[in-house]
């Protein structure tokens, strides 16, 4: 026996923790968060308070159900069921547009800000204004179908359908999704990707198994923040989609628009229900980063 | 070297995507036919008359205003709470980063909404000052999420260091804390201005009669065709942007090589 | 020598939520004196320091300085000055920027801080640098630069927080030169904390050796090197054999079943100890000759020393010898009384193994 290791066991079972994080602690730095603290009671959280209250009660404060009830009428539900069909569908494609463009991106000689702002750059011409131009590009006599003629190819009749939607949620939510996903992938340690490669993995199996669990935060937030928007939007459908479909925040925007409060509260307060459990995985996945992974 | 072209050309795609838009936009804004189904030839026209138009002017004005005072509001208050976030034991940070989240993940929808039956519940007439506090409102996690990397960056002795050679905190944070985090700060300011200058939504439910933004001023008028000086307008204001970024990448390229001699 | 104490700590304790830290800790700081706080980590050296720069408040206890106390007082209004661990230099200042940043804030004219700049990058040996960027020098030149930061203000007392831990052995043994030299020019307290023995041994007036929250010994090097006063303190400094001893009698300590010849007295009879041997201070002699007989079990070769453990008695000894042993030789252990060092063993400990003796 070692004679050295017999003194070990005088050492006490629990060391001492060093203490603390290396991150920087300002003393009594807590009343800088009073002015957000107060803002975020009074203009975050009262007014959800505040849709809570219309969506459950009737125009003489009574409380009911009704209001939350009225996504059962035939109309709003098929409204929401389409809304929920093209949300899914946009952000499915948005993943597989964004995913492998973050991939290519993240390996760029010139890092991040520059492409950050290639991405952001489109926002600076208005939203609406853009998918305006859709219509454009889209419609029967549009740029795209004078091209396709030109070349002898079929036409493409997708303007006032539930396709032409989805290609604007695709294309005003995308940035969302590239994002989220590029900032993770930027983060990961190279030497964890080669490590992967010196332990025999192929360029596949690397993926599946290191980069793509990696990234998966990124992925989360992307999804949410690219199917939010799309589930509750009312624009792009009302621009793209002619005035036959209306999705569930058409209907709610009209309940507004006639003054239906009550029923627009209740028909909102299902919609966030969506987005609850939306930000509920983002928080399971988003721990670690606390928000980080968002931009 | 098939890689990379497949990659370059996926890219290109994406970005075309991206940009099509907006290049149909800036062609429609040279267009002298009033309709834009139909090329009616080249023209400054829209230009000129987009500097006679009053009510574009204002819109203009009111979007401009709104998106720097509400930045600039969020930048302060985000900031600072940004500082006090960091500084905070475990349990009570993730509170508020939770609630931080509220606004960035919640519909626009619901926020304009609970936003508008807030203000009229509260009596308070709907107008510039309701659109300002709701943009501040959605703005500020824009800063807080810029900042908090920064400030996790920070060498936590610099600021100790500068108490030790005598400075008073708020001499120290202004001296040593702000440079270090600024790019940060910076970013949550110009992420705020546009997010602010692109909301339609919540501008929509919150704004009133009275007031137009850009962006409810374009709604207002789908249905009965864009005004040409409309894109004119917009043109003006990407390719000024599209300018000041490309001369921010020329200078921070240049101090980049000077730093590699 | 009590009537120069700078600085006074008068039973300091700390602790962090469970954990505590110091305990009841009470140490003076001559004038003059280079002292080091040597421990693991974990020990609480790190918090003294910064209860003394000012950075973390004790929960019981006081600091006085030059008779005053200054236990509440905030560390931009203390006259000492720290050298961080990481430098922690301003990124975004020049060197010059860095250097001026106290004497601007206490309103020195431009004179006189230039000429501060210039006086303190030559004793730093760095003159020239004062328009570069802290991000362009090497981790040696960044750290001079921190203590230049710091002695410009003509702190009563420089506190170090492990300054040299980043830095590589070559640099590091260098800068212990350097940080002698500094200390004698200037004529000022020093405060070194480090975990780092040979550091301590080195450049230290007085080391106080540290852990767990308590203070095991304070000493001039060679007291704390060659009378450790217990087996953690004997155990930190240097590589030791530790072994479980009985003092028979004045004189005589009986290790692992055989007899001693020592040199120290006043332990009682029959009394269990530890006994400190360092590797040496062993002997290794023909199998006949020595007062135990071993056998050589592994060998290092360490390039000043060959590093072998023989097994004698039941217990690998630790032995450090210009002669190689070849591995499986027969040798005998010798060691000279003096080199023979008593330590109590601990209360609780005590009881037990006297309990066993019976």
């Amino acid at each position: 026996m070692k004679l050295r290791n017999v003194l070990n066991t005088k050492t006490p079972k629990s060391p001492l923790q060093k203490k603390g994080s290396s991150s920087i602690r300002i003393r009594n730095s807590k009343w800088l968060s009073f002015p957000y603290i107060l803002w975020m009671i009074g203009f975050i959280i009262i007014p959800i308070l505040v849709i809570l209250y219309y969506g459950l009660t009737n125009t003489d404060t009574s409380l009911t159900l009704d209001n939350v009830l009225a996504i059962l009428d035939p109309i709003n539900l098929r409204s929401l069921r389409l809304a929920l069909g093209l949300s899914w569908k946009s952000t499915v494609i948005c993943l597989l547009l964004a995913y492998p463009l973050a991939m290519i991106l993240s390996k760029a000689k010139n890092k991040s800000n520059f492409i950050v702002m290639i991405i952001i750059l489109p926002m600076w011409m208005n939203f609406l204004l853009r998918t305006i131009a859709w219509q454009n590009l889209l419609e029967r006599t549009g740029v795209i179908n004078t091209v396709l003629k030109f070349f002898n190819l079929p036409m493409l009749n997708i303007i006032n359908t539930p396709n032409a939607i989805i290609l604007g949620m695709v294309y005003n939510f995308l940035p969302f999704m590239v994002l989220p996903i590029y900032n993770v992938l930027i983060k990961i340690d190279k030497d964890i990707v080669n490590a992967a490669r010196d332990l025999g993995a192929n360029g596949i199996q690397t993926f599946l198994k290191i980069i793509f669990p990696l990234s998966l935060p990124g992925v989360i937030s992307g999804i949410t923040m690219a199917f939010v928007p799309s589930l509750t939007t009312f624009v792009i459908s009302n621009i793209l989609g002619g005035s036959k479909i209306t999705l569930i925040g058409n209907v709610i925007e009209q309940e507004f628009r006639v003054g239906n409060w009550h029923v627009g509260s209740g028909l909102s307060l299902v919609l966030m229900i969506f987005i609850l459990i939306s930000m509920a995985i983002v928080s399971k996945f988003d721990k670690e980063s606390e928000g980080n992974s968002l931009w | 070297m098939v890689k990379k072209i497949t990659e370059r050309f996926y890219v290109g795609l994406i970005l075309f995507f991206l940009y099509a838009p907006i290049i149909i936009l800036i062609v429609l804004s040279f267009n002298s036919s009033k309709s834009r189904a139909r090329w009616g030839g080249f023209t400054l026209h829209w230009y000129k008359e987009l500097f006679k138009n009053e009510s574009i002017m204002n819109a203009l004005y009111t979007t401009l205003i709104i998106a720097f005072l509400s930045a600039l509001l969020a930048t302060i208050i985000g900031t600072a709470a940004a500082i006090a976030i960091n500084g905070m034991k475990k349990t009570p940070r993730t509170i508020m980063v939770a609630i931080t989240n509220i606004p960035m993940l919640n519909a626009d929808i619901v926020t304009g909404i609970s936003l508008m039956l807030l203000f009229i519940a509260m009596r308070f007439t709907l107008g510039f000052s309701s659109v300002l506090i709701s943009h501040i409102t959605f703005n500020i996690p824009y800063v807080i999420l810029s900042v908090m990397p920064k400030l996790r960056q920070l060498n936590a002795h610099t600021y100790e260091a500068a108490l030790d050679l005598g400075a008073s905190p708020i001499y120290a944070f202004f001296k040593v804390i702000l440079p270090d985090i600024f790019p940060g700060v910076l970013t949550g300011f110009f992420l705020g201005f546009t997010m602010s200058l692109d909301d339609f939504v919540i501008t929509y439910f919150t704004k009133g009669p009275e007031i137009n933004t850009i962006s409810t001023k374009i709604y207002s008028e789908v249905r009965k065709g864009i005004k040409p000086e409309i894109y004119a307008l917009s043109t003006l204001m990407f390719i000024s942007v599209l300018l000041l970024l490309i001369i921010i990448n020329r200078k921070n390229a240049d101090k980049q090589t000077v730093k590699k001699k | 020598m009590t009537d120069n104490k700078l600085i006074n700590l008068l039973n300091i304790t700390k602790s962090y939520g469970e954990n505590v830290v110091l305990d009841e800790l009470n140490l003076y700081i001559r004038e003059n004196e280079f002292l080091t706080l040597l421990g693991p980590s974990g020990c609480g050296k790190t918090t003294t320091l910064r209860i003394i720069g000012g950075f973390e408040s004790p929960d019981k206890g006081q600091v006085i300085f030059e008779g005053k106390d200054i236990t509440n007082t905030a560390p931009n209004e203390r006259q000492l000055n720290t050298v961080f661990q990481k430098y922690a230099l301003f990124n975004h200042m020049t060197i010059a920027e860095n250097i001026a940043f106290g004497l601007k804030i206490k309103k020195k004219t431009k004179a006189y801080i230039n000429d501060k700049i210039k006086y303190a990058l030559k004793l730093v040996n760095l003159d020239g640098f004062e328009n570069r960027m802290p991000d362009s020098l090497s981790g040696g030149q960044q750290q001079r630069i921190a203590i230049a930061r710091a002695i410009v203000n003509e702190p009563k007392v420089l506190l170090l927080d492990e300054p040299l831990g980043a830095l590589d052995l070559k640099l590091r043994q260098d800068m212990q030169y350097e940080l002698i030299r500094l200390k004698n020019e200037l004529g000022i307290t020093f405060i070194y904390v480090t975990h780092d023995q040979e550091e301590a041994l080195t450049m230290s007036d007085t080391i106080v050796v540290m852990n767990q929250g308590y203070i095991q010994q304070i000493g001039s090097p060679e007291d704390i090197y060659n009378e450790p006063q217990n087996a953690f303190v004997a155990d930190f400094i240097g590589e030791s054999n530790i072994l479980p001893s009985i003092m028979v009698e004045d004189k005589l300590v009986n290790i692992l079943g055989t007899n001693f010849i020592c040199v120290d007295t006043g332990f009682g009879q029959n009394k269990p100890v530890d006994v400190v041997i360092r590797p040496e201070d062993i002997d290794l002699v023909k199998p006949e000759e020595g007062i135990i007989k071993g056998v050589v079990t592994s060998l290092l070769f360490k390039g000043v020393h060959y590093e072998m453990e023989v097994n004698a008695c039941g217990h690998d000894w630790l032995v450090h010898s210009t002669d190689l042993v070849p591995v499986g030789n027969e040798v005998g252990i010798w060691v000279d009384p003096f080199d023979i060092q008593i330590m109590n063993k601990p209360e609780s400990e005590d009881e037990e193994a006297a309990e066993l003796e019976i």
